[in-house]
C-alpha cells in the first residue's frame, strides 16, 4: 500500500533497528532451520515474508532484499526496476517519470537513508544485477544460509 | 588534432600507453583538449546513405558521434548499426546502450560486436520508460540498470569474462561512459551518485541539458569535493532552445529536463526565437568552456543538427582544432594551398 510504503521510508531509521534484532535472531536459529529444513521451510516462510514486507514496503519479492542498503524503500517498485539510484527523468516535484502520481522510489530511498545511521555510505554500495530465479523466494532464509557460511542453493 | 599514426579509415588507431581504448575520443579528452560530442539521431529507415548524411552535417566540428539507442523509448536503426556504419568510414562514435530493451545475455554480445567493428566508446544508460515511446505495449526489460552495465561492461573489458565466468578471448577495448542529471530531484545526491558511477567503471560523463550553470557549479564544487575530478572526463550536454514555447514544452513535458525561468523569460523575449536559442546556447558553452574540472560538450540539437557548425564555430572552443572526419587529410590539404 503506497501510504504505508511511505510510512515505513519515515521511519527508516525505527525499521532498520528492529531488522538489524530480527537479523541477528534469523541467523542465529540456523541450527534450527538446517534441523526442520530450508527446503520444507521455504513456502511458509516465504509467505510470510511477502505478507509483512509486502504490506510495509510493497516488496516484489526479488529474494535479495535490499532494503537495509536503500532506506528503506524498495527499489524494485521504480517501474525501471533501478538497484542503484534514481535515473535523470525525475520530475522537479521528485515524482516519477514513468508514473507520474508516484514519488519516486529513489528519492524517498535518499530521504530514508538520511535518517539511518550510516544509510547514505550504504547508498553508494554498487549492487550487482539481480539474480532474476530468486524471485518469489524467501531472503531472510537466504541471509541466514548466507551467514553460516552455507551456499545459497537454488 | 593530427595523429602522426592515422590509420586508414575504418582500421582502429593504436592504443596508447595508459589508454584504454584506440578511440579518438579518448586521445582527445586525455590531451586536454576540449572535446565536442554530439547527438546523431538514427533514421527510420533500412538505407545506411541517411545515416551517413547525418554524420556529415557535423563534418570539422565533432570528436565523437553518439548513436542513441531508441532515444525516447521510440523504434529507430539500432544503436549498433550506426555505429558499424560509420566506424565503416572512420568516424568515431559513442554507442549508447539501454537496458530498456535488451537481458545481460544480448547486451554483452552487444559489447564485444561493437569493440569487434571498431566502437571505441560505449555509454551506459537505464534508459526511457515505455510508456514515452511509441510502442507504450511493449515489455520494459531493465535486466540491468546503467550502474550494473557498466560493471558488466568493465567485466568484460578488464577481466576477459563474462557475468557467467566464462573467458573472453580477445576483450573488447572500449572507454566506457555514463549519463548524469545534476538537475534533476534529488540534487544533493547526484554527485554521489556520479561516484557511483564512476566506481563501477564510467571514465567519462555526458550530462542531460544545461540551462542552470549556478546549479551545474554546485555539482562541479560536489564532484571535486568527493575526488572525482580528473577521474572521470566530464562533457557537458547543451543545446540550441527553438522558442519560448518550446523551451516551456519541454520543461513540463520532457522528465529531466530543467529550464529555469529567466531562460524562459529571456526566450519569450524574442521575436527570432531560433536565433535567440543558438545565442543562448553559445552563450552557456562559452560558461561551460570557462569552468574548471569540464571536459567537453555534448551538443543534442535533435532536429536542428545543422545549427551545429554555427553554434560551435561562433563558441570558440576548438580553438581552430579540426576534429578528424572523412576526407579530412585531402580537404585540410587544399585549404592549405589556396591561402598559400
Amino acid at each position: 500500500m503506497y501510504a504505508l510504503r511511505r510510512w515505513s521510508v519515515r521511519h527508516a531509521r525505527g525499521l532498520n533497528a528492529f531488522y538489524r534484532r530480527f537479523e541477528a535472531v534469523i541467523c542465529g536459529l540456523h541450527p534450527l532451520w538446517k534441523r526442520i529444513g530450508y527446503a520444507r521451510l521455504e513456502r511458509p516462510v516465504a509467505a510470510t515474508e511477502r505478507l509483512v514486507k509486502g504490506t510495509l514496503f510493497d516488496c516484489k519479492m526479488c529474494g535479495q532484499c535490499a532494503l537495509s542498503s536503500t532506506g528503506m524503500a524498495c527499489p524494485m517498485n521504480c517501474p525501471k526496476n533501478l538497484r542503484n539510484g534514481p535515473c535523470g527523468g525525475v520530475r522537479d516535484n521528485g515524482n516519477c517519470e514513468v508514473q507520474p502520481e508516484m514519488k519516486c522510489v529513489w528519492h524517498e530511498a535518499f530521504s530514508g537513508a538520511q535518517r539511518i545511521p550510516g544509510g547514505i555510505e550504504k547508498l553508494r554500495t554498487v549492487q550487482l544485477p539481480v539474480d532474476r530465479r530468486l524471485t518469489g523466494k524467501s531472503s531472510w532464509l537466504r541471509v541466514a544460509r548466507l551467514r553460516a557460511g552455507e551456499s545459497h542453493e537454488l | 588534432m593530427n595523429f602522426e599514426d592515422e590509420p586508414v579509415p575504418g582500421y582502429p588507431l593504436p592504443i596508447l600507453p595508459g589508454h584504454t581504448s584506440p578511440g579518438r575520443l579518448e586521445r582527445v579528452l586525455r590531451a586536454g583538449q576540449f572535446a565536442v560530442t554530439c547527438e546523431l539521431a538514427p533514421p527510420d529507415s533500412a538505407d545506411p546513405e541517411e545515416v551517413y548524411q547525418r554524420a556529415r552535417m557535423f563534418d570539422r566540428y565533432v570528436d565523437a558521434i553518439n548513436a542513441t539507442d531508441g532515444s525516447g523509448a521510440n523504434c529507430h536503426m539500432s544503436s549498433l548499426a550506426v555505429c558499424a556504419l560509420l566506424t565503416r568510414v572512420g568516424y568515431a562514435p559513442v554507442m549508447q546502450i539501454s537496458c530498456r530493451d535488451r537481458n545481460r545475455i544480448a547486451i554483452q554480445g552487444d559489447i564485444l560486436g561493437c569493440a569487434a567493428m571498431g566502437v571505441c566508446n560505449v555509454l551506459c544508460l537505464s534508459g526511457d520508460g515505455v510508456q514515452a515511446g511509441d510502442h507504450p505495449q511493449a515489455l520494459p526489460v531493465f535486466d540491468l540498470d546503467s550502474i550494473s552495465l557498466l560493471s558488466t561492461a568493465r567485466t568484460l573489458r578488464d577481466e576477459h569474462r563474462f557475468l557467467s565466468g566464462r573467458k573472453i578471448t580477445y576483450a573488447p577495448r572500449v572507454l566506457l561512459g555514463a549519463a548524469e542529471n545534476p538537475f534533476a530531484p534529488p540534487v544533493a545526491w547526484r554527485a554521489q551518485r556520479l561516484a557511483k558511477k564512476v566506481e563501477a567503471g564510467a571514465q567519462f560523463i555526458q550530462t542531460q541539458y544545461c540551462y542552470d550553470i549556478p546549479l551545474l557549479k554546485q555539482f562541479l564544487r560536489e564532484v571535486q569535493d568527493l575526488g572525482l575530478l580528473g577521474k572521470v572526463f566530464i562533457l557537458v550536454g547543451v543545446g540550441p532552445l527553438r522558442s519560448a514555447k518550446a523551451a516551456e514544452y519541454m520543461r513540463t513535458h520532457v522528465p529531466g529536463v530543467h529550464i529555469p525561468d529567466a531562460v524562459v523569460k529571456r526566450m519569450a523575449g524574442t521575436k527570432d526565437g531560433a536565433r535567440e536559442g543558438r545565442q543562448l546556447c553559445i552563450d552557456i558553452i562559452q560558461e561551460i568552456h570557462s569552468l574548471p574540472g569540464v571536459s567537453g560538450i555534448h551538443l543534442m540539437a535533435y532536429k536542428q543538427e545543422d545549427s551545429i557548425p554555427d553554434i560551435i564555430d561562433r563558441s570558440g572552443v576548438l580553438r581552430g582544432r579540426v576534429p578528424w572526419y572523412p576526407g579530412r587529410a585531402t580537404a585540410e590539404a587544399t585549404v592549405n594551398r589556396t591561402f598559400s
